[in-house]
């Protein structure tokens, strides 16, 4: 042996490389431990004299009292906002109301880590999503919208746009701050006043929100914020002074919504459930589609309307993309939402918690396989590992219902053609996914495809500028771009 | 290893009976996924674990026209005891030289774990009669290098001439029989990561001991999105074939947090199996002084001046 070989013999022992904890602080928020209503500018004391609490899904921990809604508070908040639209926002000069829009946006960016902690402490997201995909796009559609406030005539030529009056908005917990955003954003730069209920399990973004209204010196009642939970979202809903009613959350819901405003003569957008299919061909990039297909159906726990549930598989490559999965899965981070290093938050609320279970277990019983990777959940909260299931028939439950959580269901294909006929084989047709290399399969696919998004070798891509929006059980009425503008606005 | 088919033009042929289907990369998400493991948050304990481990995967680099046996005299002392005050910080990986020098480094790295690498094979074109680069590497393993660190001809690969490509890394890694071989893509100059990809795969069929981005000459050398493409490649052999390649970036990284971001990529990509200099290096040279002056930071507390730290 040489004094060379001897050198060579050393041989280090692989360690673990653990990340320490990162989290990012509490200390930015301060929340009172009450909240009224926001009604014409100020928090008020519902009249219902109902409060509850807000809960923290990672550690139950009670976070803020927060005020239930009944009818009488409802009709005043659509008063306030009746009057707020005749007495000025109407018709104050477009350009005004773009400064208040532009205002917002910027002060939206200054807090952004405030609304951020927020958002995942009261709704259990990861730090790192609420960071970089909630707050950036929320006020990127402040500022989207701000700029069209002052440009409707030329959005839309020859029809005079006219605003509607007040808009009845009541929005979902998977995205609270993003979704209020949707809604609040195009109705304001059409000249309309609002009246939005944030969903009862997350409404202290929404209420952090108000305070940025006032910052922004927005007129009173032109926003105003009722939380509560269904029983106020009935009474707003169903409020004769209502001109418009924007809904996003449940396809249940989002049924009875459309019976009770049939015949008022009152404008309805429903963005509701999904169960969307990704679509790997045989020629994808394998470990970027493997990244689309995690993002595709874990991002915010599975949480969202979108959510590429449904893998549909090239049977070709089915088992190294299985392989892949499976390995990518073992290193996702479930647990504390405020860690920096969180790719896997809480389950939003107790109830959706037994919602996943019983769909998981019915997966189970019939007959599909089931995957986990190992990961240690925290004792106290809501959590649901990252879940698999393959060997899914297209018959089975948890390829038809929504589950709304971090569960995906596999199939295999064979060919395009069966591709297309099982993913539009589904009561829904919100979006889709598409991972292939060949750009004219691209083109073909998102034509056959029945989904109001289809995204090409990505997932969960959003953009203000770019129209969201449903086919059948999905809803309908888009929000985002010009389209998103249209349904705030009569013409003349 | 697979004899050395006649390929066509399209390099589709399997060139081991179970080497991975080429495939391609999205330069979209790949991006974006490099992002997010570019993101992680790394602290305390983890951070001086990533810290000293990126001190024992550093191969210090000196490869200039104007090195003396005193400048790799220098450089080999510093990879051996990279920091006189703190005799914890453990040795670098090895250095890497010109053949010319490395008697020079040979004889001062004597009785240490560091190692001795030389490139060669026309470095860094790799423009030169096949022949020639093969007996340059021959030469060097003898001269007593234990590690070679080859150059593709990248000529031959952008022709789309593979068949090259891989011929030439069998012969070298022939030539130097049991010597360690890295392969040097100079990632710089393939444009796009499908041909990162190719590239690795090639020079891992090739018999690749190591595939390792970049000369130091080019720019863009080494960055995260380049080193995931490889890591994945490595992957992909290692689940298809058992066998365990190690990957080298090199050139442009200079900070510590860049290491600590790379090495957040080999363990969520890889796995803790290749956090060892067996499998994993940086090429570098002003790197080590920064991961440092980071170790004594999360020591102390304190940030000391870069006067503290020797220059080599």
């Amino acid at each position: 042996m040489t004094d060379l070989d001897k050198r060579q013999d050393r041989s280090p022992v692989p360690s673990a490389f653990d990340y320490a904890p990162a989290p990012e602080s509490r200390e930015i928020v301060a929340l009172e431990e009450r909240y009224g209503l926001f009604i014409g500018g100020e928090y008020v004391e519902p009249r219902s004299g109902e409060h509850q609490p807000t809960v923290s899904p990672a550690t139950e921990e009670e976070l803020a009292e927060v005020a239930y809604a009944g009818a009488e508070d409802v009709d005043l908040a659509v008063g306030v906002a009746r009057e707020a639209f005749a007495n000025g926002w109407s018709d104050i000069a477009p350009g005004e109301r773009a400064k208040y829009l532009f205002r917002i946006a910027r002060i939206l960016q200054e807090r952004s880590r405030e609304f951020a902690v927020l958002e995942s402490l009261d709704g259990g997201k990861p730090i790192r999503e609420s960071r970089d995909v909630d707050l950036p796009l929320s006020a990127a559609h402040f500022f989207y919208y701000a700029g069209w406030a002052d440009k409707l005539e030329y959005a839309f030529p020859n029809r005079s746009p006219r605003p509607l009056g007040v808009a009845a908005q009541i929005i979902p917990w998977n995205f609270p701050l993003l979704m209020l955003a949707w809604k609040i954003a195009p109705a304001l730069a059409a000249g309309n006043t609002v009246v939005l209920k944030p969903a009862e399990s997350t409404p202290l973004t929404a209420l952090l929100f108000c305070d940025v209204l006032r910052q922004a010196d927005l007129p009173p009642g032109v926003v105003n914020i009722v939380t509560g939970d269904g029983r106020a979202g009935a009474a707003l809903v169903e409020h004769e002074d209502v001109d418009k009613v924007a809904f996003t959350g449940s396809t249940e819901i989002g049924k009875e919504i459309q019976k009770a405003v049939a015949g008022t003569g009152k404008k309805l957008t429903l963005e509701l459930g999904g169960k969307a299919a990704n679509i790997v061909f045989d020629d994808a990039p394998l470990d970027q589609a493997i990244e689309g297909i995690v993002n595709g159906i874990y991002f915010n726990q599975g949480h969202v309307c979108c959510a590429g549930s449904r893998l549909l598989v090239q049977e070709s490559i089915y088992e190294p993309l299985i392989a892949k999965l499976k390995r990518r899965m073992g290193t996702l981070r479930v647990g504390d939402p405020l860690d920096k290093n969180t790719d896997i938050g809480a389950i939003n609320s107790k109830q959706q918690l037994e919602k996943i279970k019983e769909l998981v277990a019915a997966g189970e019983e019939e007959g599909a396989e089931v995957f986990q990777p190992e990961c240690r959940l925290p004792e106290r909260g809501w959590w649901f590992a990252p879940t698999v299931f393959t060997s899914v028939a297209q018959s089975y439950r948890i390829a038809q219902e929504e589950i709304f959580g971090p569960v995906l269901s596999v199939l295999t294909f064979r060919t395009p053609d069966e591709a297309v006929e099982k993913a539009n084989n589904t009561a829904y047709g919100l979006s889709a996914g598409v991972w292939t290399e060949k750009g004219s399969r691209i083109l073909s696919m998102a034509q056959q495809l029945r989904a109001g998004v289809v995204w090409a070798n990505t997932y969960n891509r959003f953009d203000p500028t770019s129209p969201f929006g449903g086919y059948k059980e999905s809803g309908f009425g888009r929000e985002g771009g010009l389209h998103g503008l249209a349904p705030y606005l009569r013409f003349e | 290893m697979a004899q050395a088919p006649a390929l066509p033009r399209g390099f589709e042929l399997p060139l081991e009976p179970r080497l991975p289907r080429i495939g391609s990369v999205d330069q979209v998400a790949l991006e974006e996924r490099s992002a997010t493991l570019a993101k992680r948050s790394i602290k305390r304990e983890a951070k001086l674990f990533a810290l000293e481990l990126a001190v024992r995967m550093t191969d210090l680099t000196t490869l200039e026209g104007a090195d003396t046996p005193g400048k790799v005299a220098a450089l080999a002392s510093k990879a051996v005891r990279p920091d006189p005050a703190d005799p914890t910080i453990p040795s670098a990986a090895a250095v890497c030289v010109y053949p010319n020098l490395v008697p020079t480094a040979l004889e001062k790295v004597k009785g240490s774990t560091v190692k001795v690498a030389s490139v060669a094979t026309a470095f860094p074109s790799g423009q030169s009669p096949l022949d020639l680069k093969v007996e340059e590497a021959r030469r060097a393993a003898e001269m007593g290098a234990d590690e070679i660190d080859m150059v593709i001809d990248r000529g031959a690969f952008l022709s789309g001439n593979y068949a090259r490509v891989y011929e030439e890394v069998r012969q070298i890694k022939e030539a130097v029989g049991s010597v360690h071989l890295k392969v040097i893509l100079e990632t710089g100059e393939l444009g796009t990561y499908d041909n990162v990809r190719r590239a690795s795969l090639l020079a891992i069929a090739g018999g690749a001991d190591f595939i390792k981005t970049s000369t130091g000459k080019i720019q863009p050398a080494a960055t995260l999105p380049v080193t995931l493409v490889m890591l994945e490649a490595v992957r992909d052999v290692y689940e298809e074939t058992g066998r365990k390649i190690g990957v080298k970036p090199a050139g442009g990284i200079r900070q510590a947090k860049q290491a600590v971001q790379h090495l957040v990529a080999v363990n969520e990509t890889l796995g803790p199996e290749w956090l060892t200099p067996d499998l994993f290096r940086f090429g570098a040279s002003s790197l080590l002084n920064d991961v440092l002056l980071q170790i004594r930071k999360e020591k102390t507390g304190r940030y000391q001046s870069p006067d503290y730290f020797t220059l080599d």
